[in-house]
């Protein structure tokens, strides 16, 4: 009896001896947090199992393979009725990243210039933004998205009464009719020309700084550069007569016929969501570009710096750091914001997979997975790209 | 969790909660909308009442849950909702893969097209190039691809969710053309500023029936759905109204028929695991099916739909109740 009294208090010892120690007790925790996860997981996974089987229902991907049979009203590629659901899907994938590459260049172009606008001197400039950018982020995206789809479709006329823009371009309620481009044989030359232009833009851009380090000369590379890209294939391209032909849209019955269109629904979606989400990224520029101490600034003009090659070469690569990992969110937002495209019929991957053929083929699980895991692909290839740019324009610390 | 109540018997599940889950639409007036009270009205919504009647003896006691043409099946079958009764047309493909069980139709519905007067359009066939209207996840959507198809004739499909978007996106001009059950442009037609200015095209390109449904698996319950929907059918064929419903039923007649529909003679209700009184319940709540008919969605009504197709077989129409024997 003694010993047993003896040897129990080292057993509780034990347990508060683990608990106690630093090192297991995180090791403790970590193994619970992973068992706790996996088992929800797990329970989730089960439970859709089970639900599937209580219905009577399979999980099969076969479905993608057949005929879609619904229509689809803007497509970067060909697609009709006859077309599978997994065409329907591209369609939607493509849609997708239309909105969301078009939005993160105009947020960007536009954040910035309100970053810019929000640090000025100018009281009404400066004002302007702010008013701005606190009307915008405080309104929730949706209403934008519907605003600007409602101000499109009751503000401009129907087709028969369109805007006329010189008698190519059309404004209208139904879209934004536009001449469409179509290649001559001669247009290659021009193509060639442009990489050509873009080669040697990477080739002097490296050269001038070498001539800069040995010798200190500074060439204008940005006016070079864009003479290489734009200026030499434009000029070809009028030398060679234009090697273009257009495709005029023209009234026809009910709405124009031929050329280019852009619906409503991508402008509304478009322009809602890169000035929304341009508000958030003028903010982060700001942050950005204030948080360069001022000295930085005076001591590039005291060594004779202009003021826009200081902004260039010491201002902005710094500010780029802090502005950077905030930028990565904002661009995660406004992909994945696309996905309200849903609310004013936009065909996204919502609208396609996770939509239309999800009803018409009551495969739920399957569809919701398949878009769960496309946007996730979206924002991991976004995240890895701006944590590939961030890490280029990290300080290098030694 | 759910997969419990998809088996199970949802009539004890119904009779537990005291109250009938039953989908319907966002909101087609004649149909199924709130009035200015925000109480549901409608003909599809009489069935819902009908069958919280025979099944819970309270006509009222019916939770209504709006769903659009996209979430209406994953409501049904995640056990949300218990019946649906929405403007769903029956097909091989809900009934074998999405798991339904139909109940029978009670609205023979085809889809047509919904266009302004002053574009002087007489037939779907000119309706080259024009911007259409369609909610998705229908079969609407399906017969409209097949028809342009068809007849070698473009349009741009304007995809909207519910009923109320279609309506706003057509007033607003975004689509010339509206299409739907022609029940449904009727009455969406009817909620118009001006009706008249629109007219409702001759073609219509598809049948629709459409019909109740509940989840596949639950016989006893699917009988219920069904046998209601049939009464209400049956009880106009031999002139059962709202108001004689209580005289017959307070004694056996000289009509079998009646005596059977409203338990007098036989024991129909408790084959179907109700009491006696299941059907009078139902018919002093909404009426026969003639009568809900004409309240809601009949030619007295903006809706303004005649009984058409869905006139008893006696009077030139296809509605046909199987004998309740």
């Amino acid at each position: 009896m003694n010993e047993v009294a003896i040897a129990q208090p080292p057993q509780r010892n034990l347990v508060s001896r683990l608990w106690n120690d630093k090192e297991t007790r995180s090791v403790i925790i970590q193994v619970i947090a992973f068992a706790a996860i996996f088992a929800f997981f797990f329970a989730m996974v089960r439970n859709a199992i089970i639900n599937l089987e209580a219905i009577g229902k399979d999980l099969s991907l076969g479905f993608l393979w057949q005929p879609a049979s619904y229509d689809i009203s803007q497509s970067l590629i060909d697609y009709n009725s006859r077309d599978t659901h997994f065409r329907a899907m591209i369609v939607g994938i493509l849609n997708t990243l239309l909105v969301a590459v078009c939005g993160i260049i105009l947020s960007t172009i536009v954040g910035f210039l309100l970053g810019v606008f929000r640090l000025s001197k100018n009281f009404l400039i400066n004002r302007l933004a702010y008013v701005y950018i606190e009307y915008v982020r405080n309104v929730p995206v949706l209403l934008h998205i519907l605003l600007v789809h409602g101000l499109i479709v009751h503000s401009l006329p129907l087709p028969k009464n369109a805007v006329n823009v010189s008698d190519t371009a059309f404004l209208t309620n139904r879209g934004f009719f536009m001449p469409k481009p179509s290649m001559e044989p001669l247009f290659w030359g021009v193509i060639i020309l442009f990489m050509l232009g873009i080669a040697f833009t990477f080739w002097f851009r490296k050269y001038a700084k070498q001539v800069q380090d040995a010798t200190g000369k500074h060439y204008p590379v940005f006016w070079i550069c864009l003479g290489a890209i734009v200026g030499v294939p434009l000029l070809a391209f009028l030398v060679l007569g234009m090697p273009l032909t257009w495709d005029i849209p023209e009234l026809s019955g009910f709405n124009f016929k031929g050329g280019m269109v852009i619906r409503p629904e991508f402008i509304a979606l478009w322009l809602a969501l890169s000035l929304y989400t341009a508000a958030f990224i003028g903010e982060i520029v700001r942050a950005g570009i204030t948080a360069v101490n001022w000295g930085q600034s005076e001591a590039s003009y005291a060594l004779g710096l202009s003021r826009s090659r200081t902004l260039s070469l010491v201002v902005i690569p710094q500010a780029m750091r802090i502005i950077v990992p905030p930028l990565t969110s904002q661009y995660l937002n406004i992909t994945k914001n696309s996905s309200l495209a849903i609310a004013i019929g936009y065909m996204d991957i919502v609208a396609t997979i996770g939509g239309i053929s999800l009803n018409q083929t009551g495969r739920e699980m399957e569809c919701m997975t398949i878009v769960l895991l496309l946007y996730l692909t979206f924002s991991l290839l976004i995240s890895a790209f701006m944590n590939w740019y961030n890490k280029r324009i990290k300080l290098v610390e030694r | 969790m759910t997969a419990m109540t998809a088996q199970a018997a949802t009539l004890d599940d119904v009779k537990a909660r005291g109250e009938l889950n039953c989908v319907v639409t966002t909101g087609v007036a004649g149909f199924a909308a709130p009035d200015e009270n925000g109480r549901w009205e409608g003909f599809d919504v009489d069935f819902c009442r009908a069958v919280a009647a025979a099944v819970l003896g309270d006509a009222e006691k019916v939770k209504f849950i709006p769903t659009t043409g996209k979430t209406r099946f994953t409501v049904l079958n995640s056990g949300e909702g218990d019946i649906l009764f929405r403007n769903t047309t029956e097909t091989l493909s809900r009934d074998a893969d999405l798991k339904l069980t139909f109940l029978p139709v009670n609205y023979y519905d085809g889809q047509g097209f919904l266009i302004r007067k002053e574009l002087g359009v007489n037939s779907a066939k000119e309706l080259d190039g024009a911007s259409i209207c369609i909610q998705t996840g229908t079969t609407t959507e399906l017969n409209l691809a097949d028809f342009f198809r068809v007849n070698n004739i473009s349009y741009e499909p304007v995809a909207i969710e519910t009923n109320e978007e279609g309506i706003a996106n057509y007033s607003a001009n975004r689509c010339d053309v509206y299409t739907t059950d022609a029940s449904g442009l009727a009455s969406t037609r009817a909620a118009l500023e001006d009706p008249s200015a629109h007219i409702i095209l001759p073609e219509i390109i598809s049948k629709e029936p459409l019909a109740g449904a509940v989840r596949q698996g639950d016989e006893q319950w699917a009988d219920i759905g069904k046998w209601v929907v049939n009464a209400l059918i049956a009880a106009e064929e031999a002139g059962v109204t709202q108001a004689n419903v209580a005289e017959l039923a307070a004694a056996a007649g000289d009509n079998p028929d009646i005596n059977r529909l409203l338990g007098t003679e036989g024991n129909m209700g408790e084959m179907l695991g109700l009491d006696a009184q299941w059907a009078v319940r139902a018919i002093s709540a909404v009426g026969n099916y003639g009568e809900s008919f004409n309240r809601h969605i009949g030619p007295d009504t903006p809706i303004g739909l005649e009984r058409g197709l869905n006139a008893q077989w006696k009077d030139g129409g296809i509605l046909y109740a199987a004998p309740i024997r």
